[in-house]
């Protein structure tokens, strides 16, 4: 369990790294949301990897068999604001677009 | 005493300026900052907190700052203003270093505490930095050298405030800490070396330059700060007696040079000038003034019977006494006697160049005349104050200087006698030695002073201005350019490559320090469904990295994959709040992408130019250090992943979420109750977002390449055209029918689901997010089913005022705590029966989790039409540019 989703951050790290890293806008945002799922995984992760539990609490059920919550609150609100700072860049990507008439993050692909 | 002087002064110089203001000035400006600064001064003389002092100690700088430019149109203000600013601000600065070291020698921030622990803090290893830092604090403040040269300039100020700051306050604030601290800092060698050396200098140079200064108020500023080295030099003897000597003289200044300034002043006003090479012969024209300000200099000057003379002979009584066996303590007699001595000079200067000679000519003012009465008033009083205490001094101010010292020294204060007369000593052969060597030196200087430039010889060319400006052009122009040429890059590409480099480094570090292992990898028990998934969930990832430059579309549906794999595998570890929300919003981003390709070109690969040498080492570079970041990642999560999980927070929260957040999913009641006030901010954030998106899509205008109809639409219209019983738009309108029918009618099942998620979400997986969410969904699906106009024709959605609504009652949730005697957001809950639904949770959280969920709904919204307005909108950019044409 531990090892695939260790190499599953580790590949969508990687993706998103080197999409970042891109000149054009466009790869710059899908770059972003896979470092997104990647950095929330990881979040997730701390907590402990458990399959089976009870995620809200049951009667009966002794509390350190549940799943770890805090990590669960901290990545649902990364999740929403993630979907936001995605919405804000690709307005300011259409934006640049719009006024540069080229998607490279400069605003033109000229090195100069 | 301090605030006696503080207030007190004040009071006298408000009534001042109310006769030397004229008319044109912004008087309430004035008198607000006036005030305003004496309440900060007020606050450094009564806090009894390090921290607090020092936040009203900038807070002086500041006033001072936007007092002295009050005539902002004048440079001389402006540049006066920015160079105290900057002085003193650097001094405040480094005040606070100092005392955050004292304070963390101390163990404590209490001003008593410090001044108790004097003999800790001396042992103590930081103590010589601390010192240093306070000293620098206390010292430019008060224009000790070499800090001296803001002082001069800040008299553009103006005069009221000189008087006020320049003479009795703000550079006393300097002297003040310094006397205030002395129990904690004085008594070593190095406390008397370096306020000793920087005093002694002060004094005589300040009082070498009063003498040949022109200007009647640089000569006052120039007396004001040999006098506070005067003080400074005092307080470095680190004697009991000496103190007693400084505060008494502190008093004695501030009255005798506000009352100096005010009648600077008041020539000013009268004259036109401050010359004194044009001033002369004004006693005739004004002789309550000339009367006025001939003792309040005699006090300057030291002459018996003033209160000048007292705490000079003190001073002079003390410079006597050798404390301790150095150079600087057997030359200061005499540096005490030769400032003595040419205090006397520039005293008599004042007098009698301005108030004696020939009648003035050229005088920019015609005739002038004495000030109206209450304008004199307060120099009246001061120059009484100075008779009455230099008379009968143990009656006036006795009492008043025995609690100041009190305050300061605590209970070793010494015996000490306020008299007149000590009988035939030491300091009073030194007072009549400096008196006549003072009148000498006028008499023998008189008639080069008369004609000769501003400033004193030697010293004249050695301006600690230009090298202040030098040093400032220095700095924040030249070296600031070149960083900024060195280091910094316009491009974001370098920035990022940065950021992450640094990010990758930092973490990096810390584990290779503390000898890091990676743990060895384990692949027994791996679920193979699980492998089967992420297998493919890596390859999307892959694919989507691959294909983001030229198929967009095809890397934003690989995207989608990647996050319904993410999603999945939050269901698989027990998370399904998380799941929910993955899920929508995974689809809501895809549609919102999916809405923004519109206006995105499709990139063809044949334009593009061949790759360079250069460019594929770039991307050599770039794929070296996401390897390595991939790579660090892997063994991060897998260490972390395989650590037993300690037992942090999560097990408070498991057991208190029932009893007190009453919820059973403890997502929910951690979001909208224990960290209520952070999803508080996050809602905020959202909202932010949604304005912003709004407000930059409204002035939005596609690039040129876009503007034409899409592709598959203007397919669709030729075939219509072409059939003669069809009409332009049916294709377009109906090859979506039977999905857009189903999304009509999952309308209201959708709202119910939403309706749902967000009842159970304090007890099941749901909540206000993934409720909104949902609701938002809804209506988008709307506005996919039948299109912008449909859509809008028969819903009436105001996103914003969905945000203003879901705001506000998060916030009335949580201020309705206070209602009830609680901190802000504190929640209330019980278990109430509704028909038809049953047993529910009704706690306040509820509340605050409907504010969320409408928030959400508004923004989401708000975000999704704004972007799909753009539709709409090209088609009147499209008629603009087409009337532009044929205008043209």
């Amino acid at each position: 369990m531990e090892i695939i989703l260790s190499i599953a951050i580790g590949v969508m790290t990687f993706c998103g790294v080197w999409l970042i890293l891109r000149p054009r806008t466009y790869q710059v945002i899908v770059g972003l949301s896979l470092l997104a799922y990647a950095v929330n995984l990881f979040i997730f992760s701390v907590g402990g990897v458990k399959t089976n539990v009870p995620p809200v609490l049951v009667d009966g059920t002794a509390t350190a068999s549940l799943a770890d919550p805090v990590p669960q609150a901290l990545v649902l609100t990364a999740i929403v604001i993630g979907f936001a700072t995605t919405a804000l860049f690709l307005v300011v990507l259409l934006a640049s677009r719009g006024l540069t008439g080229s998607d490279h993050v400069d605003g033109r692909s000229d090195p100069s | 005493m301090f605030a006696l002087l503080i207030a007190g002064i004040g009071l006298l110089v408000v009534i001042y300026a109310r006769y030397y203001m004229s008319e044109e000035d912004s008087v309430p400006r004035f008198f607000s900052f006036l005030l305003a600064f004496m309440g900060a001064m007020m606050g450094i003389v009564l806090s009894g907190n390090v921290i607090l002092l020092s936040i009203f100690w900038e807070l002086t700088s500041i006033f001072s700052f936007l007092l002295i430019s009050y005539w902002h149109n004048s440079s001389a203000a402006r540049d006066g203003a920015r160079m105290a600013l900057t002085v003193t601000g650097i001094g405040g600065f480094c005040l606070l270093v100092g005392l955050l070291l004292l304070g963390n020698i101390v163990g404590s921030y209490d001003l008593d505490k410090i001044l108790e622990a004097g003999d800790v803090i001396r042992a103590h290893s930081l103590y010589v930095p601390a010192l240093v830092f306070v000293l620098l604090g206390a010292l430019t403040k008060s224009a000790q050298f070499p800090f001296h040269f803001w002082l001069p300039n800040a008299m553009a100020a103006p005069t009221p405030v000189s008087a006020y700051l320049h003479s009795a306050t703000m550079v006393k604030a300097g002297v003040f800490l310094l006397a205030r601290m002395s129990p904690a800092l004085s008594g070593s060698y190095e406390w008397f070396i370096l306020v000793g050396a920087a005093g002694m200098i002060t004094l005589l140079l300040g009082a070498y330059f009063a003498m040949f200064q022109q200007d009647l108020k640089g000569l006052l500023a120039y007396s004001t700060i040999s006098h506070l080295g005067l003080i400074t030099t005092l307080l470095s003897l680190g004697s009991p007696l000496a103190t007693v000597a400084a505060i008494f003289h502190m008093l004695n200044h501030a009255t005798f040079k506000a009352s100096l300034f005010m009648a600077a002043g008041i020539i000013d006003h009268e004259t036109g000038t401050r010359d004194m090479r044009k001033l002369s012969g004004l006693f005739r024209f004004m002789p309550i003034t000339g009367t006025l300000a001939m003792v309040a200099s005699a006090a300057m000057a030291g002459v018996p019977l003033l209160n000048g003379f007292l705490s000079k002979e003190m001073f002079f009584a003390e410079a006597v006494e050798t404390h301790a066996d150095s150079f600087l303590d057997r030359i200061l007699p005499y540096v005490a006697t030769l400032a003595g001595a040419f205090s006397v000079a520039y005293s008599l200067r004042f007098i009698h160049t301005v108030f004696f000679g020939p009648k003035p000519v050229g005088l920019p003012k015609e005739k002038p005349h004495e000030p109206p009465h209450w304008m004199l008033f307060p120099i009246e009083l001061l120059v009484v104050a100075c008779l009455v205490v230099g008379v009968i001094p143990a009656i006036a101010v006795g009492p008043i200087l025995q609690a100041a010292a009190m305050g300061v020294l605590g209970p070793d204060t010494p015996e000490y006698s306020l008299s007149i007369w000590h009988g035939f000593n030491l300091p009073l052969v030194m007072s009549i030695v400096a008196l006549v060597a003072g009148a000498l030196i006028y008499i023998l200087l008189r008639n080069y002073l008369a004609q000769c430039k501003d400033g004193a010889p030697v010293f004249r060319r050695f301006r600690g201005q230009r090298i202040f400006e030098r040093i400032l052009v220095e700095v924040s122009w030249r070296w600031a350019r070149l960083a900024e040429r060195r280091i910094g890059t316009r491009k974001l590409q370098p920035q990022l490559r940065w950021v992450v480099f640094t990010g990758f480094v930092a973490g990096l570090l810390p584990l290779w320090l503390s000898g890091f292992e990676p743990r060895p990898f384990v692949f027994s028990g791996v679920d193979k469904a699980f492998a089967a998934i992420w297998l493919i969930g890596i390859c999307l990832a892959l694919g989507t990295a691959f294909l983001a430059k030229y198929h967009r579309l095809a890397a934003l549906v690989m995207l989608g994959g990647v996050g319904l794999i993410v999603c999945v595998t939050f269901v698989w570890l027990s998370a399904p709040d998380l799941a929910i929300t993955q899920l929508l919003v995974e689809i809501i981003t895809t549609v919102l992408i999916l809405l923004g390709l519109r206006w995105l070109p499709k990139r063809n690969e044949i334009n593009d130019a061949p790759i360079t040498v250069r460019a594929r080492l770039r991307r050599f570079r770039d794929l070296a250090l996401a390897v390595f970041c991939g790579v660090g990642m892997t063994f991060i999560s897998y260490a972390v992943m395989t650590m037993p999980v300690p037992d942090a927070i999560a097990t408070y929260f498991l057991e208190n979420a029932y009893s007190q957040g009453g919820g059973r999913n403890v997502v929910n009641v951690i979001l909208v109750d224990f960290r209520g006030f952070d999803t508080f901010g996050e809602i905020a954030v959202l909202g932010v977002v949604a304005l912003t998106v709004y407000a930059l899509l409204r002035r939005f205008r596609p690039a040129d390449d876009t503007m034409a109809m899409p592709e598959q639409q203007r397919a669709q219209n030729r075939f219509d055209e072409e059939r003669p019983d069809r009409s332009a738009g049916d294709t377009a309108r109906d090859y979506m029918l039977i999905p857009s029918v189903i999304m009509q009618w999952l309308f209201p099942v959708i709202i119910m689901f939403a309706v749902y998620l967000f009842l159970r979400g304090h007890d099941m997986p749901g909540g206000g997010f993934s409720a909104g969410l949902t609701l938002s969904l809804a209506f988008l699906l709307q506005y996919l089913a039948g299109g912008t106009r449909w859509a809008e024709d028969r819903i009436r959605i105001l996103p914003l005022r969905w945000m203003g609504a879901g705001l506000l009652t998060a916030a009335l949730t949580g201020i309705g705590a206070w209602a009830f005697g609680y901190p802000f957001l504190t929640s209330h809950f019980q278990y109430v029966e509704l028909p038809l639904v049953g047993k529910m949770p009704a706690a306040t959280a509820l509340l605050f989790d409907l504010g969320v969920f409408s928030l959400v709904v508004g923004s989401t919204v708000l975000i999704m039409v704004a972007l799909a307005h753009q539709s709409i909108r090209i088609n009147r950019l499209r008629a603009i540019d087409a009337a532009k044409t044929k205008e043209t």
